[in-house]
């Protein structure tokens, strides 16, 4: 049982800390500011979630039974982490582009981070167009 | 085994937190560096977290809750800063 907790452990740190390193070095690699946005939000995640994993399993095989810690802090992370590539990606396209540039989107729609609150196209329910 | 694991984890994230400074260091953009600093703060979990295997003690899961949520704050007032030029309105 104890052999068989430790194999568990050991595979997972090692993942972990692979997908951690991927993560940053991505960061480091990738060349355009919006593909750089998907390394650290998805490898880097997954890398601490592996550890957070093993470090329950850990308490649960050698230590004083199992906590839940680990899962609050994994749900945090994995809950603020979309959030997170989202601003980023979202001060990026305000600052270095213009919407003119961009592809426009399906119908006859805007991008709506780029529209004043009441315009159409801007996600809220439009009372002048039918 | 699992020690020689652990030390493989511990050396695989101190080698990400020091491309992340080297990316906070020699960025272009200031998006760069906030995406860096917030790629520092998960690096950084994982490290304590790993610290607290090592040494077989829960004290660390409390640190590294406020660790994400400090992080996570400080990410939000930086990209709020970028996008509008004050945090509160």
């Amino acid at each position: 049982m104890s052999i068989i907790g430790e194999i568990i452990i050991s595979v997972l740190l090692v993942g972990a800390g692979f997908f951690g390193l991927v993560g940053s070095f991505g960061l480091l690699k990738l060349d355009q500011p919006m593909t750089r946005l998907h390394a650290p939000t998805k490898a880097t995640t997954l890398g601490v979630g592996g550890v957070l994993i093993a470090s329950m399993l850990f308490f649960l095989f050698f230590a004083e039974g199992i906590t839940f810690h680990e899962l609050m802090i994994t749900l945090f992370l994995f809950v603020t982490a979309p959030v997170v590539a989202h601003f980023i990606a979202k001060a990026h396209l305000h600052r270095n582009w213009k919407p003119e540039d961009l592809p426009s989107p399906e119908g006859s729609t805007r991008w709506s981070t780029y529209c004043e609150p009441d315009q159409p196209g801007s996600g809220k329910p439009d009372s002048t167009e039918p | 085994m699992m020690t020689i694991a652990l030390y493989i984890a511990i050396l695989s994230f101190g080698v990400a937190l020091l491309m992340n400074i080297w990316v906070v260091a020699r960025a272009e953009g200031v998006g760069d560096r906030v995406l860096a600093l917030d790629t520092m703060v998960i690096n950084a979990i994982a490290m304590m977290i790993l610290y607290g295997i090592l040494h077989a003690t829960p004290v660390y899961f409390e640190v590294s809750m406020l660790f994400a949520m400090v992080g996570f704050i400080s990410t939000v007032a930086y990209c709020r800063f970028m996008l509008r030029g004050n945090i509160i309105e």
